[in-house]
């Protein structure tokens, strides 16, 4: 066991598969020789050659669609995306093309491909570079869309989406990317080596997709998080003194209904946490569903506390991002319901 | 802004093309060059892009008008192959002709001929292996015709019947055929030339020898895939053929609408450093030659070629469209480049290898092979009330393995 970033540990995963499996290479803008601009392939041209890691055209559709090809092939590439903000010029592939490949061919050709993107703010990385998409990708049929929280999650969840035989949007939150982020952005940022999540095995292990974890045991109210918001609703959770489940979803499709129908029957109470904007985003996809299946179990309104419908404001980051105080709110919102 | 006083006196002027001629018009075709048959010479396969650039700008022809082959490019190919090549260009026309008029008949939603344009497939898919991989655009059936894909099977789908290898999902003209090396075909245009890339890079990534071979309308080349597709292709050298169908229709726009006003698409290779083939697309030996050339240069590791087949849409876009509103009625039978089929039959006649009693035979034997296996398909079932596929197949195929949202709402629909 070694204490890894999150960067560590996907940068491990990708190494053990192309160990493990021939078939596995990965390119991206700036992924080969540079090792890619947050250091996610760093070493891996050098260990395995400029043919298995490499650097791609500044061209997403074009990374999107020659790894489909080489997917339906019987390899199993994974691309990185820079920023999930550039990924809507391969939206087309990756939605009209790998997500349907199975089902217009009845069977007869798959698209076994992991699609890795950097996604959400806190950065100040300003509208292009903080964005949270995860919406688009869980709206269609025959995607699954991945998110980790911590280093060891980040490998074994990126190991299983390579193993997938669907495609996989594996969506990697950067704020988290060197060490925990609780939301309080004046305070200081312990690194990950401080944290038991970040004790990774240097081997292959895996985290089955469609499984969620709860970070967080309690009676009075369950927070469903993923990605950099399991680390702020932990920290709101501390911060009021609330004795509060949260949860991990790591997979948002196909999401674990079971913990989180255990969960609310528990609790009663459910205050859901993202980082994109409100309207059409994944916490409505949440909200009805418990809605559907816990009504009445349900003590008080489902609360969300998430980005603004805006695009992302640069100097106001603060202002956007939700924080624990926001989550505070709701939290104390639905325990007085 | 509308303020006609701010115009100014070298005020700019938008220009929108527009084709020659239109409904009611005489057909115009005074715009193009047609160069003599044989008279482009034949490079050795790895002759630099730069090296290629005329050939862009002209046209690769071997046949002439009276059935003559001509000049370096007419291929190595037996009498056998050609017949075969012409009488699955009569089974074509006649698949053809019989599904569209099922359309017509309300047997099936939809239907896309490849009428005037049957040299391309049949003469390619003979001109690659059989395991090459190809990535069609929609007008390319005759690429399983060639290779032996069992007609009723195609029938199957175009009737969406308990037969159809897609369990009623694609649109009937969209096949997929892994093991005949047919890629799954797209509603949405030039996605298939990246994916086909990506496919041929993996084959090298592989040490593999097969190569894959991309379609697009040349209506399709202004979308971003493409160029995507021509710069990865460049790039790793990708063992690929991109070939750009150029039959002057996309729906009702012309090809000057996609940019072939002032160029050639085959000029489009150009600027991408990849040597450029401009063929017409009606000489099925010059189709044939060009291909094999472009397939040689990819097996040999020189890395892709971009082939512009110039042609001519003689039938409607599909189903859906008449031609008669938007172009001269009698364009098609204008077309200076003539018929592929008729072609390929006077060469044969005189080679002394067929004669026009041998082509009556033929054609009727065609008619009469896709009129008995229609008579097989539609007895199976056609398009109708009633999908011939259960409810539950619709959830299968979403994913490998079906999650519990799939599992779900298959049993929520099965309750109603």
């Amino acid at each position: 066991m070694a204490s890894m970033t999150m960067i560590q540990a996907l940068n491990s995963a990708l190494d053990n598969m192309m160990e493990r499996d021939p078939n596995v290479l990965t390119f991206g803008e700036d992924v080969g020789y540079f090792g890619g601009v947050f250091k996610v392939t760093e070493h891996l041209q050098k260990k395995y050659g400029a043919k298995r890691c490499f650097d791609a055209p500044i061209n997403e559709n074009g990374i999107a669609g020659v790894a489909i090809g080489m997917a339906a092939y019987g390899l199993r590439p994974v691309i990185e995306i820079q920023f999930a903000d550039y990924m809507y010029p391969a939206y087309d592939q990756l939605v009209s093309e790998a997500a349907r490949l199975r089902y217009r061919s009845a069977g007869d050709f798959t698209a076994p491909l992991t699609v890795r993107m950097p996604y959400g703010g806190g950065i100040r990385g300003g509208q292009t570079h903080s964005q949270s998409p995860e919406a688009l990708f869980t709206h269609v049929a025959g995607l699954k869309t991945v998110i980790p929280s911590t280093p060891y999650d980040a490998k074994g969840l990126l190991i299983s989406c390579i193993e997938e035989d669907d495609p996989v949007i594996f969506m990697e939150p950067k704020r988290i990317y060197n060490g925990p982020f609780d939301g309080f952005h004046d305070r200081q940022v312990s690194p990950w080596s401080k944290h038991a999540a970040s004790e990774v095995p240097e081997g292959y292990y895996k985290i089955p997709l469609g499984k969620a974890n709860i970070v967080r045991e309690g009676e009075a109210v369950t927070v469903l998080a993923y990605g950099t918001m399991v680390h702020v609703a932990l920290a709101a959770a501390e911060e009021a003194g609330i004795d509060a489940e949260v949860i991990d979803l790591r997979t948002l499709v196909p999401v674990d209904n079971e913990t989180i129908e255990a969960s609310i029957s528990k609790t009663g109470r459910c205050v859901i946490v993202h980082e994109a904007t409100r309207t059409s985003g994944y916490g409505a996809e949440l909200s009805a569903m418990i809605q559907e299946r816990c009504f009445y179990k349900l003590e008080a309104p489902i609360q969300r506390v998430t980005g603004y419908d805006t695009p992302y404001p640069h100097s106001l980051e603060w202002e956007y991002f939700p924080t624990p105080p926001r989550i505070i709110k709701a939290m104390r919102r639905v325990m007085e319901a | 802004m509308d303020d006609m006083s701010s115009r100014k006196s070298n005020a700019l002027d938008l220009h929108i093309p527009a084709p020659r001629a239109r409904p009611g018009d005489k057909p115009d075709f005074s715009g193009w060059s047609f160069p003599e048959p044989g008279a482009t010479p034949k490079p050795d396969i790895d002759e630099s892009a730069v090296e290629m650039r005329d050939f862009a700008y002209g046209l690769i022809r071997v046949l002439d008008m009276e059935g003559n082959a001509l000049g370096p490019w007419t291929p190595h190919i037996s009498a056998d192959d050609l017949r075969r090549g012409l009488k699955n260009m009569l089974l074509l026309r006649a698949y053809d002709e019989r599904m569209h008029r099922a359309q017509r008949q309300g047997k099936t939603s939809f239907y896309m001929q490849s009428l005037g344009e049957e040299a391309i497939s049949i003469a390619q898919a003979m001109a690659l292996a059989p395991d090459d991989m190809c990535f069609p655009s929609y007008r390319q059936q005759g690429i399983l015709i060639a290779r032996g894909y069992p007609l009723v099977d195609m029938m199957h789908q175009i009737y969406s019947n308990a037969r159809d290898p897609m369990k009623g999902r694609q649109l009937p003209v969209m096949y997929s055929s892994k093991k005949d090396g047919f890629f799954t075909i797209s509603g949405n245009l030039a996605t298939q030339v990246p994916q086909a890339v990506g496919w041929a890079m993996a084959s090298a990534y592989s040490n593999d020898g097969r190569i894959a071979a991309a379609w697009l309308g040349e209506g399709s080349t202004a979308e971003g895939d493409f160029h995507a597709a021509m710069t990865f292709a460049n790039v790793y050298r990708a063992p690929v053929i991109i070939n750009v169908v150029n039959n002057q229709w996309a729906i009702s726009s012309f090809q000057g609408i996609a940019g072939g006003e002032n160029t050639t698409f085959a000029a489009r290779a150009v600027g991408y450093g990849i040597p450029p083939l401009r063929v017409d697309g009606n000489d099925f030996l010059a189709v044939y030659a060009a291909t094999q050339w472009a397939a040689e240069r990819a097996r040999a590791n020189l890395g892709p070629t971009m082939i512009e087949l110039f042609s001519y849409r003689a039938g409607p876009h599909s189903t859906s469209d008449d031609p008669s509103r938007y172009r001269p009625a009698d364009e098609a039978r204008q077309w200076p480049l003539g018929d592929p089929i008729e072609r390929l039959r006077d060469h044969l006649v005189s080679l002394g290898e067929w004669s026009e009693e041998q082509h009556r035979a033929a054609q009727e034997e065609a008619i009469e092979t896709v009129r008995a296996v229609g008579r097989e398909a539609e007895k199976v079932g056609v398009l109708g009330p009633g999908a011939a596929h259960t409810r539950e197949s619709m959830f299968e195929d979403v994913y490998k393995d079906m999650p519990w949202h799939l599992r779900e709402q298959r049993d929520e629909q099965g309750e109603a």
